[in-house]
């Protein structure tokens, strides 16, 4: 299925297929909005254990290059991967600070 | 090649030489001939298909809903419980838009048990997009059913085949049992363009929000409608190949009818024998059987009772507090199109028989009557 | 160090599962192991709504959204429209939540178990009616809160043992997992999938709204449960049982339960209450693994 990002914009019935069926990702649905705190990760502590990566819900850490990278678009701040890392070297912060 | 069968059989045979692919079902009398036949075909190979002998008839509706998205041609036949069981899925179904085929045996809904005929457990379906195509012959039962997968499969919305117990199930008759040669070049080998692929990977039937619900209801509607223009082309395409043909209605001596009997699956047989007796007395009688509930033929019933003065409707079924069900589809048809009177009439209930005298007896007393002067007559009863 | 999944995702970000949600774990994981050549059906479920509205979904392969009861039956129909178009390779999966599974789907379930259709069957338990707003089901645990078992009347009933009842049909394969344990999810599914016949993955997914817990002890909670013996994870392969995380020194199911709003009614006696349940089930699970 198309990873686009973009929402698609049916403007009438012609449009549609005959039924309900997906025709997009849900990457085009950023949720990075419904987050509070968002993962810092102190990458100088970070051992790449890649526990971080393992538990996210939401597929939002990416594992890059051997380091975590946090997708800022989808990340709901859950916190599972600041709690799971045994480095203690993810914190949670507030948004907006 | 000419067989003597019964009906259940005559579905059996439809479902083998329309090459279904999944049959998921479940055992209800009086429809068990149907699989107990099928399960033996595919055991011995003569059919390529799957057989889940599911554990109840919901399941049996599961499974061909799964086997249907999964792009084969699904196959299952059921009667009464075994239907209203399904009826979640019924509107599940027709929603996905799955080209699925089901037998339905007619047989009156309990309680009291019975296992005999009447139309309530179908007709109780009537709103679930199911196209509904109700049988008087066993041929005609297993020419449905090959014609069924045709029309369902164009327009992408399931059929139900539907035929009296007993009086027709049970019933044995000469049926031709066509050429697979034949049939295969009418009816092509299933190609669903939105099958569950894992190349082409989609969700199906998901979520949808009060914005765009609505237009999928309409689309609904728009394949019904189109299903009508369908169904008659194919009546006329099946009689090229197999010279049989069947139409959303079937006339019978109507044109210059002054009283017109409409009637549905065996009671017009009965109903033809009685209208042969009267025209012999000098009665201008005839019959015209519905053969399609969904999608409703209004055209071709407008055309078939405008001549009539009267138009009697034999319901083998009621709904309780109202008419009968068929007399209320063709009233509503005639509404501000004809000032015919239509008597409804509601007759052999929990399998009673409608014999010719029955009928007779009908048209001897709205003879009687300028108009209806009941909402509906109920036909011998005991009181 | 090496990731110890593959990096490939067949699930996408942007889904609708709430913060911590323990069900998203267990799909991501489960796709993992079973890669693009899979097919799965939903009935009502959270993950109905977590894989997204129309016309979008989370999923990189094909979905059925199905009725609630349906799971089972409409994978088996899967399966079997799939042998009869030669495709009989593909993976084929029912995806239920512990409501369609342990109540209004157990009687699809037993049948295909019983037919034992080559398909799998994962029930991602969160241990009520979630998506419906938290509602007691028969795999609500004893002493839990729910919408309908309020706190002067909480779940009085022991949660129903779905493992034991697939168990008795004698099923090729099946297992219980913990998010907090995905190698040890990804090991069963990888082994299963090459097992012909029924096979049966329970899955403990804890739910912060519904357990009233804070979304960052998700994983936590999930191993919790395996290390105080309430919910030990083993495999059942061809009848036999084997512990596959092991927990030689439980831990009080004290520790488990404190961290859960859904249990902050019960008072000492009834935690007593809980652990003794918990000792004489674990004590007879023990006595399964150590069958030979």
């Amino acid at each position: 299925m198309a990873k686009e990002r973009k929402k698609i914009d049916f403007k009438k019935l012609e449009e549609l297929p005959p039924m309900v069926m997906s025709l997009r990702s849900m990457a085009a649905n950023p949720t990075g909005s419904w987050r509070n705190l968002k993962p810092v990760i102190d990458a100088s502590q970070c051992i790449q254990c890649t526990i971080c990566w393992k538990f996210c819900p939401d597929a939002a850490i990416d594992w890059v290059d051997d380091n975590p990278l946090v997708n800022l678009d989808f990340c709901k701040g859950c916190g599972i991967c600041a709690e799971e890392c045994p480095k203690k070297c993810i914190v949670m912060v507030k948004e907006g600070k | 090649m000419k067989k003597v069968m019964m009906g259940n059989h005559a579905i059996s045979h439809g479902a083998t030489l329309a090459r279904v692919q999944v049959i998921a079902a479940y055992p209800i009398t009086p429809q068990t001939q149907v699989v107990e036949l099928l399960s033996e075909i595919v055991a011995d190979g003569k059919l390529k298909a799957e057989f889940i002998k599911v554990e109840s008839e919901h399941s049996a509706m599961a499974a061909c809903i799964g086997a249907s998205s999964a792009g084969a041609r699904a196959f299952t036949a059921t009667s009464a419980q075994g239907l209203a069981l399904m009826h979640e899925l019924l509107h599940w179904a027709a929603g996905a838009r799955l080209p699925i085929v089901m037998a339905d045996i007619n047989r009156a809904m309990a309680p009291p048990w019975t296992i005999w005929t009447d139309q309530n457990d179908s007709l109780s379906q009537r709103d679930t997009g199911w196209m509904q195509i109700y049988c008087q012959s066993n041929q005609e039962v297993l020419d449905s059913v090959i014609m069924a997968y045709k029309v369902a499969e164009k327009v992408l919305m399931p059929i139900m085949i539907v035929l009296d117990a007993f009086s027709l199930s049970h019933t044995y008759e000469i049926v031709d049992l066509p050429d697979q040669a034949l049939v295969d070049k009418y009816l092509p080998p299933f190609d669903y363009k939105y099958k569950l692929d894992v190349k082409n990977p989609h969700t199906y039937g998901g979520l949808t929000t009060p914005d765009w619900y609505m237009e999928f209801r309409v689309k609904m509607h728009e394949a019904m409608d189109q299903a009508l223009v369908e169904i008659k082309k194919e009546a006329g395409e099946f009689e090229k190949i197999f010279g049989r043909r069947y139409d959303t209605v079937d006339p019978y001596l109507v044109e210059d009818a002054e009283t017109v009997l409409v009637t549905s699956g065996t009671a017009a047989s009965t109903a033809r024998f009685t209208v042969d007796q009267l025209r012999a007395q000098g009665k201008k009688v005839g019959n015209l059987r519905m053969r399609v509930l969904r999608p409703f033929p209004f055209a071709d019933v407008r055309e078939q009772l405008k001549n009539a003065k009267k138009v009697i409707v034999i319901d083998r079924n009621i709904s309780y507090g109202y008419h009968g069900i068929w007399a209320q589809e063709v009233k509503s048809a005639l509404y501000g199109h004809s000032k015919v009177p239509v008597f409804n009439f509601i007759a052999g209930l929990g399998g009673r028989d409608i014999f010719p005298e029955t009928i007779a007896d009908i048209v001897a007393l709205v003879d009687k009557k300028k108009k209806p002067d009941q909402e509906l007559y109920w036909v011998e009863v005991k009181r | 160090m090496k990731p110890t999944l593959p990096l490939e995702e067949l699930m996408s970000p942007g889904h609708l599962a709430c913060q911590g949600c323990g069900a998203g774990i267990a799909m991501r994981v489960t796709l993992k192991a079973l890669g693009q050549d899979t097919i799965f059906t939903f009935p009502a479920c959270c993950w109905t709504v977590i894989d997204g509205p129309f016309p979008y979904s989370c999923l990189e392969v094909p979905l059925l959204h199905m009725a609630f009861e349906a799971t089972a039956a409409t994978a088996s129909g899967i399966k079997a429209a799939m042998d009869a178009l030669g495709k009989s390779k593909t993976t084929i999966c029912g995806w239920a939540g512990d409501g369609g599974t342990f109540d209004i789907g157990l009687q699809a379930l037993s049948g295909a178990a019983e037919r034992n259709d080559d398909i799998f069957y994962f029930c991602y338990d969160n241990e009520a009616y979630m998506n419906t707003g938290i509602q007691r089901s028969g795999a609500t645990p004893y002493g839990a809160w729910t919408t309908t078992t309020p706190v002067k009347h909480f779940k009085k009933e022991a949660k129903k043992s779905i493992d034991d009842i697939v168990a008795a049909h004698k099923v090729p394969y099946q297992a219980t997992a913990s998010v907090a344990y995905p190698e040890d999810l990804f090991k069963k599914l990888v082994k299963a999938k090459d097992i012909r016949g029924f096979k049966f993955i329970h899955i403990i997914s804890p739910c912060p709204p519904g357990w009233k817990a804070r979304p960052e002890d998700t994983v936590k909670l999930a191993r919790l449960a395996v290390q105080t013996g309430i919910y030990p994870i083993y495999e059942v392969d061809g009848g036999k049982y084997v512990q596959t995380m092991k927990t030689p020194n439980r831990k009080p199911v004290l520790d488990y339960l404190k961290l859960q709003g859904r249990f902050k009614h019960l008072k000492e006696s009834d935690v007593a209450d809980i652990q003794k349940m918990v000792d004489t089930r674990y004590a007879e699970l023990e006595k399964r693994f150590s069958e030979k």
